[in-house]
């Protein structure tokens, strides 16, 4: 297992460097300007020059060797030093990774601002939509064609199909605009210290949650509806009835175990998903959470960010695809790495 | 088999769903609740808030290193320069104790000088002294190269900038400079602190994310907490000079998009005011209607206009079409003739603003269409649309329809124009419409389109770029600063781009005339004054009445104010928050 683990994490190195140069060869090929969004007014030598102080001159792969420099060296021991209250070296020249849309801000402070917000209401929305899809799926499944699968299908296809800036707008123009329950504006400056911050905090957190969650239970439902199906058939199950045990104990000690392992392999597949944020959702309620970061950025051809942000995404895939599998041979004792 | 079904409902009469249902309900309806708590709650003091809606977050407050409005709004809530220009375009004085002029001795009667002078005992927003060393010091910020700054444009000309006392900032200029309130005046010029930034300068404006991101401010309020491309807060400034502002806190938000915005001031009451709401008229004339807050429109210098070719356009020339070749090469009927003067009169102006801009559009007829002082009213017959009248200019200079195929000719040339803008779907119905009034008065139109990013392209290697106009018609919108002396020094002959010039120039109409020339060089070396408006208004409507221009509607930005909120006075020459210190809440 740990010679199995050491080779994938490895082949992650080059594969990491791989997608990295990609994406920077294209942000760099791709057209657009960093200056573009400034005001027409502003004369062609002022942009020139406004570029030259970001480095946009400079030849591509300098660009590239000094951003990895700063992503794989600079930026750990940076990180390091804050962490321990110590200074590695000459901490003073040592260049971060900056911003060129919000000149002069390191990329890496702005994610740690938006982190937390996105795992707030992606995150929540992600815990609940597994909590409630699990058990939806698995009624669904043990009784087929009954009034409450009919209904779990009707609304995870409504879920499945209706795309969420309309759901957004939709719950928007009935619990702000008619019912003026809940704000539609996400109050990112709101800290939880009491009861009261905490509602505040709940009620500016529910429309987004309740996008995201509806969105992502019906995939989930559907899986593991069918992935339950394909187990209620399986001779073990006919065996495990035919001894005489509950029907509870079958299917939650049996069943249930079994059709888990490809749901669990997807859930751990989707977290990755969580941390690139709601863009939609996330532009819609204004969460400013790392997929309305990554979405300004765009559009203000903030490279450094946009490629730093897109990096990061890359490593958490990476990441959990290696944990889903590693789960997978956890749980199924069938499957042995080596 | 009957006993397995029963079994299957007993043991799942689902009790962890209808849990988890149960508590999102619950959720829900505590969210719902506090409406009423939070009104019978014991009177904790109110904070007073403004929450300012800008659907395009800010990156950083203030204009110095990142240009966009966004930025420079944010940053004018606190950083103040020596005036501000009010929205009729007149110079306010805010840092400074009054605008400096040549009567009262502020402007040197060589203009090469203009000398401020500052109120007394100003302070920064953290108690320390505020002099005119900053103001000095602003300027050799902006102006190093290496800050990459992008409000440096305000200091063309400056040679230097000198504090002689605490209080006094004198602005040198290389040459006679009729309009010299260019540096240090509206947003995108303040005034930062040197003790704050005097690190700051050149390349190491980069480095100083902390100081860029809580710049020490003189207005009313100061800033708290900058989040990037999110929000901006701020508190009353308790060093500010004047009346301590109104509210306890200000909001500037930031993303999402305009509709929302517009929704948020106009339908939800959840913010105050919502900046540039590029939304549809009629969706906006919705909201509004619901009662909660207006929309408030703000002008500057936006003129949509037709181009008139000047010179011959004609495909069959190659490369010398839409080529001035020193005024041998000039267009077959639209120069020298009412032609244009009649397709001026067959628009109804009225009808392109109201219908297709709503809002954000008035009908004009000059191409120099504020500050107020400037324009010229010689012109106003346009605003009425006058077909008939326009048949009879026609028919009377004799340019008629021969073979009655319901297209005038002139000597034997039939009135045809191609007519071309950008991509654009109210500029593709303005075409629509005003083709249909020129067949009215026997002119053939044909209608093209390019897209915005080849057309303002500049691509010398393509033809469909407005520079190259090898149309005889096209339509764009375009117009001066607040003096408009750079504005009209385009339209010289000197400016015509040609091949030669690969392009490069404004008067793109292709016009020449040495009279108009002759009062340029007039208004150059007149001050501001009513001399001064007295020539732009001359040179407006020399312009405009030899048809070189035809003015179609004046473009605002459309903002949203909620009822309740008082003071605001929406500024096209300078930020929209150029007055925020003196917004209120109506109790």
């Amino acid at each position: 297992m740990s010679r199995y683990l050491a080779r994938r994490l490895l082949t992650a190195v080059p594969t990491l460097l791989a997608i990295s140069m990609v994406i920077f060869a294209v942000l760099d090929l791709a057209p657009g300007d960093p200056t573009g969004a400034l005001p027409e007014t502003i004369r062609p030598e002022v942009r020139q020059m406004i570029r030259e102080a970001m480095g946009l001159d400079k030849p591509m792969h300098i660009k590239y060797l000094l951003w990895l420099r700063q992503f794989f060296w600079n930026e750990p021991i940076g990180l390091l030093e804050s962490a321990l209250g110590i200074e590695i070296g000459d901490s003073e020249s040592r260049l971060r990774i900056t911003s060129w849309g919000s000149r002069g801000t390191p990329v890496f402070d702005l994610i740690a601002q938006r982190v937390p917000q996105t795992l707030w209401v992606v995150g929540l929305a992600y815990l609940i939509s597994v909590l409630i899809a699990v058990p939806v799926g698995v009624i669904s499944a043990v009784r087929q064609y009954s009034v409450f699968d009919q209904l779990g299908t009707l609304f995870s296809l409504i879920g499945y199909s209706v795309p969420t800036f309309f759901t957004g707008l939709l719950l928007i123009i009935v619990f702000s605009v008619n019912l003026n329950w809940l704000p539609s504006i996400y109050d990112t400056n709101l800290e939880v210290r009491d009861w009261r911050s905490l509602v505040a905090q709940l009620r500016q957190m529910a429309m987004p949650v309740t996008v995201l969650a509806f969105f992502q239970t019906a995939a989930l439902v559907r899986f593991t509806r069918s992935s339950m199906l394909d187990n209620l058939t399986q001779d073990y199950v006919r065996t495990v009835k035919a001894k005489g045990f509950r029907e509870r104990y079958v299917v939650i000690r049996h069943i249930l175990r079994n059709s888990l392992i490809p749901v669990i392999t997807l859930v751990a597949l989707g977290v990755p998903t969580i941390f690139s944020g709601a863009i939609i959702t996330e532009q819609i309620f204004r969460v400013n959470g790392l997929g309305a970061l990554l979405i300004s950025s765009i559009q203000v051809n903030d490279i450094p960010m946009i490629q730093t942000v897109t990096f990061i995404f890359a490593v958490l895939i990476v990441i959990f695809n290696l944990i889903a599998d590693i789960i997978y041979g956890v749980l199924d004792p069938r499957i042995r790495y080596a | 088999m009957s006993d397995m079904k029963k079994l299957t409902r007993s043991t799942f009469r689902a009790p962890v769903v209808v849990l988890l249902l149960a508590a999102m309900v619950a959720l829900l309806a505590s969210c719902a609740a506090p409406a009423e708590t939070d009104t019978a709650a014991p009177a904790e003091p109110e904070v007073k808030e403004l929450t300012i809606l800008y659907w395009q977050a800010a990156s950083l407050p203030g204009p110095f290193l990142s240009g966009g409005t966004k930025d420079q709004d944010a940053g004018a809530v606190t950083l103040e320069p020596l005036a501000s220009v009010d929205p009729d375009g007149v110079l306010v004085p805010r840092l400074a104790a009054a605008i400096p002029t040549i009567e009262n001795g502020g402007v040197s009667e060589d203009g090469l000088t203009i000398t401020w002078t500052l109120q007394e005992g100003l302070l920064w927003s953290d108690g320390t002294p505020m002099t005119a060393d900053d103001a000095v010091f602003t300027w050799e910020y902006c102006t190093h190269p290496e800050t990459g700054c992008a409000s440096v444009d305000t200091y063309d000309g400056v040679v230097s900038v000198e504090a002689p006392d605490d209080t006094t900032v004198v602005v040198t200029f290389d040459k006679f400079t009729p309009y010299p309130y260019t540096a240090f005046v509206t947003a995108q010029s303040p005034i930062i602190s040197r003790t704050q930034f005097g690190e700051c300068v050149g390349a190491a404006a980069q480095a100083c994310s902390e100081q860029n991101l809580a710049p020490l401010g003189t207005g009313a309020y100061r800033l708290t907490d900058f989040k990037v491309n999110d929000v901006a807060t701020y508190e009353r400034n308790p060093h500010y000079r004047g009346e301590p502002a109104y509210f306890d806190r200000v909001i500037f938000k930031g993303g999402g998009d305009a509709a929302s915005a517009a929704r948020a001031v106009l339908e939800t009451g959840e913010a105050d005011y919502a900046w540039n709401l590029q939304v549809e008229p009629q969706i906006l004339a919705e909201m509004e209607a619901k009662g909660q807050g207006e929309i408030i429109v703000a002008f500057d210098s936006l003129v949509e206009r037709l181009l008139v070719n000047q010179t011959n356009p004609d495909e069959a020339l190659g490369d010398d079409r839409s080529e001035y070749l020193d005024g041998t090469n000039p267009h077959p009927f639209l120069v020298g003739t009412p032609v244009a003067q009649a397709m001026s009169m067959a628009i109804d102006r009225s009808v392109i603003a109201e219908n297709l801009y709503g809002f954000a559009g008035q009908p004009v007829c000059n191409v120099i269409p504020g500050p107020k002082h400037y324009v010229s009213t010689a012109n106003d017959g346009c605003l009425v649309q006058d077909i008939d009248g326009a048949n009879a200019l026609l028919d009377e200079a004799g340019i008629v329809d021969t073979d009655g195929d319901g297209v005038r000719e002139y000597n034997g040339m039939p009135l045809s124009v191609r007519y071309q803008t950008s991509t654009n779907s109210v500029r593709q119905k303005t075409q629509a419409v005003i083709k249909q009034w020129w067949a009215e008065i026997g002119i053939e139109t044909e209608l093209l389109n390019h897209d915005a990013s080849v057309f303002f392209g500049g691509d010398p290697n393509s033809p469909d770029t407005y520079q190259k106009f090898y149309t005889d018609i096209q339509m764009y919108t375009t117009g001066p600063s607040i003096d408009p002396q750079i504005h009209l020094s385009q339209w010289q002959c000197q400016y015509i781009p040609e091949r030669a010039n690969s392009w490069a120039g404004g008067n793109i109409f292709r016009g020449c005339d040495p009279e108009y020339d002759e009062l340029f060089q007039m208004l150059v070396e007149t001050p501001v004054g009513p001399e001064r408006e007295r020539l732009v208004k001359t040179l407006n409507d020399m312009n405009v009445q030899a048809g070189m221009q035809i003015p179609l509607v004046y473009r605002g930005r459309v903002a949203a104010r909620t009822n309740s909120l008082q003071g605001v006075w929406i500024n096209g020459w300078d930020t929209e928050l150029w007055n925020v210190g003196d917004w209120a809440r109506e109790e």
